[in-house]
Protein backbone atom coordinates (compact mmCIF):
# COMPACT_ATOMS: atom_id res chain seq x y z
CA UNK A 1 0.00 0.00 0.00
CA UNK A 2 1.19 3.34 -0.95
CA UNK A 3 2.63 5.48 2.09
CA UNK A 4 0.85 8.96 2.04
CA UNK A 5 2.49 11.78 4.24
CA UNK A 6 -1.77 12.02 5.57
CA UNK A 7 -1.18 8.46 7.09
CA UNK A 8 0.18 9.22 10.29
CA UNK A 9 -3.10 11.56 10.84
CA UNK A 10 -5.65 8.90 10.12
CA UNK A 11 -3.67 6.18 12.72
CA UNK A 12 -3.89 9.27 15.40
CA UNK A 13 -7.81 9.12 14.55
CA UNK A 14 -7.58 5.05 14.77
CA UNK A 15 -6.45 4.74 18.53
CA UNK A 16 -8.32 8.05 19.34
CA UNK A 17 -11.30 6.41 18.30
CA UNK A 18 -9.97 3.27 19.69
CA UNK A 19 -9.85 4.71 23.02
CA UNK A 20 -12.92 6.04 23.15
CA UNK A 21 -14.72 3.53 21.65
CA UNK A 22 -13.58 0.84 24.26
CA UNK A 23 -14.47 3.31 26.91
CA UNK A 24 -17.77 4.43 26.54
CA UNK A 25 -19.68 2.59 24.45
CA UNK A 26 -20.25 -0.74 25.52
CA UNK A 27 -22.28 0.97 28.44
CA UNK A 28 -24.02 3.25 25.85
CA UNK A 29 -25.10 0.41 23.47
CA UNK A 30 -26.04 -2.12 26.21
CA UNK A 31 -28.15 1.12 28.22
CA UNK A 32 -29.52 2.61 25.16
CA UNK A 33 -30.41 0.37 22.39
CA UNK A 34 -31.38 -2.44 24.46
CA UNK A 35 -31.89 -2.19 28.59
CA UNK A 36 -33.91 0.59 27.41
CA UNK A 37 -36.22 -0.16 24.90
CA UNK A 38 -36.47 -3.86 26.37
CA UNK A 39 -37.53 -2.58 29.65
CA UNK A 40 -34.84 -4.09 31.54
CA UNK A 41 -34.05 -1.25 33.08
CA UNK A 42 -36.49 1.80 33.69
CA UNK A 43 -35.61 4.30 30.79
CA UNK A 44 -35.51 8.00 31.36
CA UNK A 45 -38.32 9.70 30.42
CA UNK A 46 -38.25 11.84 27.16
CA UNK A 47 -37.93 15.20 28.94
CA UNK A 48 -35.12 14.10 31.15
CA UNK A 49 -32.71 12.61 28.34
CA UNK A 50 -33.79 15.40 26.10
CA UNK A 51 -32.03 18.10 28.53
CA UNK A 52 -29.36 15.79 29.23
CA UNK A 53 -28.33 15.90 26.20
CA UNK A 54 -29.28 19.81 25.75
CA UNK A 55 -26.09 20.16 27.86
CA UNK A 56 -23.48 21.82 26.02
CA UNK A 57 -21.16 19.66 27.92
CA UNK A 58 -23.12 16.45 26.96
CA UNK A 59 -23.19 17.44 23.40
CA UNK A 60 -19.66 17.64 23.04
CA UNK A 61 -19.11 14.33 24.62
CA UNK A 62 -21.77 13.16 22.10
CA UNK A 63 -19.79 14.78 19.32
CA UNK A 64 -16.43 13.14 20.26
CA UNK A 65 -18.15 9.70 21.04
CA UNK A 66 -20.17 9.62 17.86
CA UNK A 67 -16.86 11.06 15.04
CA UNK A 68 -13.55 9.44 16.95
CA UNK A 69 -15.24 5.76 16.72
CA UNK A 70 -16.22 6.47 13.22
CA UNK A 71 -12.22 6.84 11.93
CA UNK A 72 -11.54 3.92 14.13
CA UNK A 73 -14.45 1.71 12.11
CA UNK A 74 -12.84 3.38 8.67
CA UNK A 75 -9.36 2.85 8.86
CA UNK A 76 -9.89 -0.54 10.39
CA UNK A 77 -12.54 -1.70 8.34
CA UNK A 78 -10.33 -0.52 5.19
CA UNK A 79 -7.40 -3.03 6.32
CA UNK A 80 -9.66 -5.81 7.48
CA UNK A 81 -11.24 -5.71 2.98
CA UNK A 82 -7.37 -5.06 2.18
CA UNK A 83 -6.38 -8.51 4.35
CA UNK A 84 -9.43 -10.35 4.96
CA UNK A 85 -11.01 -10.21 1.22
CA UNK A 86 -7.59 -9.11 -0.85
CA UNK A 87 -9.61 -6.55 -3.06
CA UNK A 88 -6.74 -4.41 -3.99
CA UNK A 89 -7.88 -3.68 -6.92
CA UNK A 90 -11.05 -1.64 -5.39
CA UNK A 91 -8.65 0.02 -2.89
CA UNK A 92 -9.58 3.24 -4.12
CA UNK A 93 -13.45 3.08 -3.83
CA UNK A 94 -12.81 1.25 -0.55
CA UNK A 95 -10.88 4.42 1.22
CA UNK A 96 -13.46 6.71 -0.47
CA UNK A 97 -16.65 4.28 0.96
CA UNK A 98 -14.69 3.96 4.65
CA UNK A 99 -13.06 7.76 5.09
CA UNK A 100 -15.94 9.61 3.00
CA UNK A 101 -18.37 7.63 5.55
CA UNK A 102 -16.60 8.68 8.71
CA UNK A 103 -16.56 12.37 7.47
CA UNK A 104 -20.35 12.19 6.20
CA UNK A 105 -21.16 10.81 9.84
CA UNK A 106 -18.68 13.33 11.53
CA UNK A 107 -21.07 16.07 9.25
CA UNK A 108 -24.08 14.96 10.67
CA UNK A 109 -23.49 14.50 14.14
CA UNK A 110 -22.12 18.16 14.26
CA UNK A 111 -25.22 19.54 12.31
CA UNK A 112 -27.40 17.47 14.53
CA UNK A 113 -25.72 18.25 17.61
CA UNK A 114 -25.31 21.78 16.80
CA UNK A 115 -28.83 22.52 15.90
CA UNK A 116 -29.99 20.11 18.57
CA UNK A 117 -33.29 21.79 20.29
CA UNK B 1 16.64 -21.75 -28.52
CA UNK B 2 17.99 -18.32 -29.84
CA UNK B 3 15.41 -15.92 -28.30
CA UNK B 4 17.03 -12.01 -28.67
CA UNK B 5 17.27 -10.33 -25.55
CA UNK B 6 14.99 -7.20 -25.47
CA UNK B 7 16.46 -4.09 -24.41
CA UNK B 8 14.95 -3.43 -21.69
CA UNK B 9 11.93 -5.61 -19.41
CA UNK B 10 8.59 -5.35 -21.01
CA UNK B 11 6.38 -3.70 -17.98
CA UNK B 12 2.97 -4.87 -17.88
CA UNK B 13 1.06 -3.11 -14.88
CA UNK B 14 -0.56 -5.61 -12.07
CA UNK B 15 0.19 -8.79 -14.39
CA UNK B 16 3.75 -10.07 -12.82
CA UNK B 17 5.40 -12.58 -14.84
CA UNK B 18 6.31 -14.67 -12.20
CA UNK B 19 4.74 -17.39 -9.81
CA UNK B 20 2.76 -16.52 -6.80
CA UNK B 21 1.14 -18.64 -4.75
CA UNK B 22 -2.55 -17.67 -4.76
CA UNK B 23 -3.72 -17.09 -1.46
CA UNK B 24 -7.21 -18.40 -0.64
CA UNK B 25 -10.05 -15.75 0.54
CA UNK B 26 -10.77 -17.93 2.98
CA UNK B 27 -7.25 -18.00 4.87
CA UNK B 28 -8.17 -16.50 7.43
CA UNK B 29 -10.79 -19.72 8.14
CA UNK B 30 -7.76 -22.65 8.06
CA UNK B 31 -6.55 -20.91 11.75
CA UNK B 32 -7.99 -20.35 14.95
CA UNK B 33 -5.24 -17.56 15.21
CA UNK B 34 -6.37 -15.79 11.98
CA UNK B 35 -10.13 -16.58 12.45
CA UNK B 36 -9.19 -14.56 15.82
CA UNK B 37 -7.57 -11.69 14.23
CA UNK B 38 -10.30 -11.18 11.32
CA UNK B 39 -12.64 -11.18 14.33
CA UNK B 40 -10.97 -8.48 16.13
CA UNK B 41 -10.79 -6.47 12.98
CA UNK B 42 -14.52 -7.04 12.40
CA UNK B 43 -15.27 -5.35 16.10
CA UNK B 44 -14.92 -2.09 14.20
CA UNK B 45 -18.41 -3.08 12.50
CA UNK B 46 -19.79 -2.84 16.24
CA UNK B 47 -17.94 0.43 16.49
CA UNK B 48 -19.86 2.06 13.56
CA UNK B 49 -23.21 0.46 14.34
CA UNK B 50 -23.48 1.99 17.57
CA UNK B 51 -22.41 5.57 16.89
CA UNK B 52 -25.15 5.18 13.94
CA UNK B 53 -27.58 4.21 16.60
CA UNK B 54 -26.89 7.21 18.47
CA UNK B 55 -26.95 9.65 15.72
CA UNK B 56 -30.59 7.99 15.42
CA UNK B 57 -31.09 8.88 18.84
CA UNK B 58 -29.94 12.33 18.77
CA UNK B 59 -31.90 12.95 15.72
CA UNK B 60 -35.25 11.09 17.53
CA UNK B 61 -34.89 13.33 20.52
CA UNK B 62 -34.24 16.92 18.60
CA UNK B 63 -37.45 15.67 16.50
CA UNK B 64 -40.03 15.36 19.52
CA UNK B 65 -41.53 12.66 21.79
CA UNK B 66 -43.24 10.65 19.24
CA UNK B 67 -40.20 9.99 17.08
CA UNK B 68 -38.65 9.23 20.08
CA UNK B 69 -40.98 7.09 20.95
CA UNK B 70 -40.68 5.42 17.47
CA UNK B 71 -36.97 4.55 17.71
CA UNK B 72 -37.62 2.71 21.07
CA UNK B 73 -40.35 0.52 19.08
CA UNK B 74 -37.96 0.39 16.21
CA UNK B 75 -34.87 -0.90 18.83
CA UNK B 76 -37.33 -3.40 20.49
CA UNK B 77 -38.11 -5.01 16.94
CA UNK B 78 -36.25 -8.74 16.76
CA UNK B 79 -33.72 -7.75 13.43
CA UNK B 80 -32.42 -4.71 15.48
CA UNK B 81 -31.85 -6.74 18.70
CA UNK B 82 -30.11 -9.29 16.53
CA UNK B 83 -27.34 -6.95 15.31
CA UNK B 84 -27.63 -4.94 18.48
CA UNK B 85 -26.19 -8.09 20.54
CA UNK B 86 -23.65 -9.26 18.11
CA UNK B 87 -22.40 -5.38 17.72
CA UNK B 88 -22.58 -6.00 21.75
CA UNK B 89 -20.44 -8.51 21.82
CA UNK B 90 -18.37 -7.02 19.33
CA UNK B 91 -17.69 -3.84 20.89
CA UNK B 92 -17.31 -5.24 24.39
CA UNK B 93 -13.99 -7.69 22.16
CA UNK B 94 -12.68 -4.41 21.37
CA UNK B 95 -12.83 -3.05 24.59
CA UNK B 96 -10.80 -6.38 26.18
CA UNK B 97 -8.33 -6.49 22.85
CA UNK B 98 -7.97 -3.10 23.00
CA UNK B 99 -6.54 -2.91 26.93
CA UNK B 100 -4.50 -6.39 25.95
CA UNK B 101 -2.96 -4.60 23.30
CA UNK B 102 -2.50 -0.92 25.17
CA UNK B 103 -0.63 -3.05 27.87
CA UNK B 104 1.95 -4.28 25.08
CA UNK B 105 2.01 -0.78 23.70
CA UNK B 106 2.19 1.29 26.55
CA UNK B 107 5.67 1.70 28.14
CA UNK B 108 4.99 3.63 31.64
CA UNK B 109 8.49 3.23 33.87
CA UNK B 110 8.14 4.47 37.60
CA UNK B 111 11.17 5.31 39.06
CA UNK B 112 13.21 4.00 35.75
CA UNK B 113 11.53 0.34 36.12
CA UNK B 114 8.57 -0.86 33.84
CA UNK B 115 5.51 -1.06 35.25
CA UNK B 116 4.25 -4.64 34.10
CA UNK B 117 1.60 -4.87 31.39
CA UNK B 118 -0.85 -6.70 33.55
CA UNK B 119 -0.88 -3.85 36.14
CA UNK B 120 -1.85 -1.44 33.11
CA UNK B 121 -4.52 -3.91 32.00
CA UNK B 122 -6.26 -3.61 35.53
CA UNK B 123 -6.09 0.14 35.67
CA UNK B 124 -7.51 0.17 32.17
CA UNK B 125 -10.20 -2.25 33.00
CA UNK B 126 -10.82 -0.29 36.75
CA UNK B 127 -10.90 3.08 34.58
CA UNK B 128 -13.24 1.47 32.56
CA UNK B 129 -15.78 0.33 35.32
CA UNK B 130 -15.83 3.91 36.82
CA UNK B 131 -16.24 5.81 32.94
CA UNK B 132 -19.29 2.87 32.98
CA UNK B 133 -20.58 4.23 36.14
CA UNK B 134 -20.61 7.90 35.56
CA UNK B 135 -22.28 7.29 32.33
CA UNK B 136 -25.20 4.82 33.60
CA UNK B 137 -25.88 7.13 36.36
CA UNK B 138 -26.25 10.72 34.32
CA UNK B 139 -28.44 8.30 32.08
CA UNK B 140 -30.13 6.79 35.34
CA UNK B 141 -30.43 9.63 38.29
Amino acid sequence: MVKRPIEPLFWTLFSGGGVVSAFFIPVLLFLVALAFPLGWITAPSYEALHSLVSHPLSRLFLFVVCSLPLFHWAHRFRYTLYDGLQIKHLNEFINVFCYGGAIVGTVVSAYLLWNFH
Amino acid sequence: MNVPARSAPRHTPYHPRWYRTPVSTYWWMQQWSYFRFVLRELTSLGVAYSCVILLCLIRALSLGPEAYEALQKRLATPMVIMLTVISLLLVLLHTITWFRLSADAMVVRVGGRRIPGFLISASNYVAWLVVSGIVAWLLLR
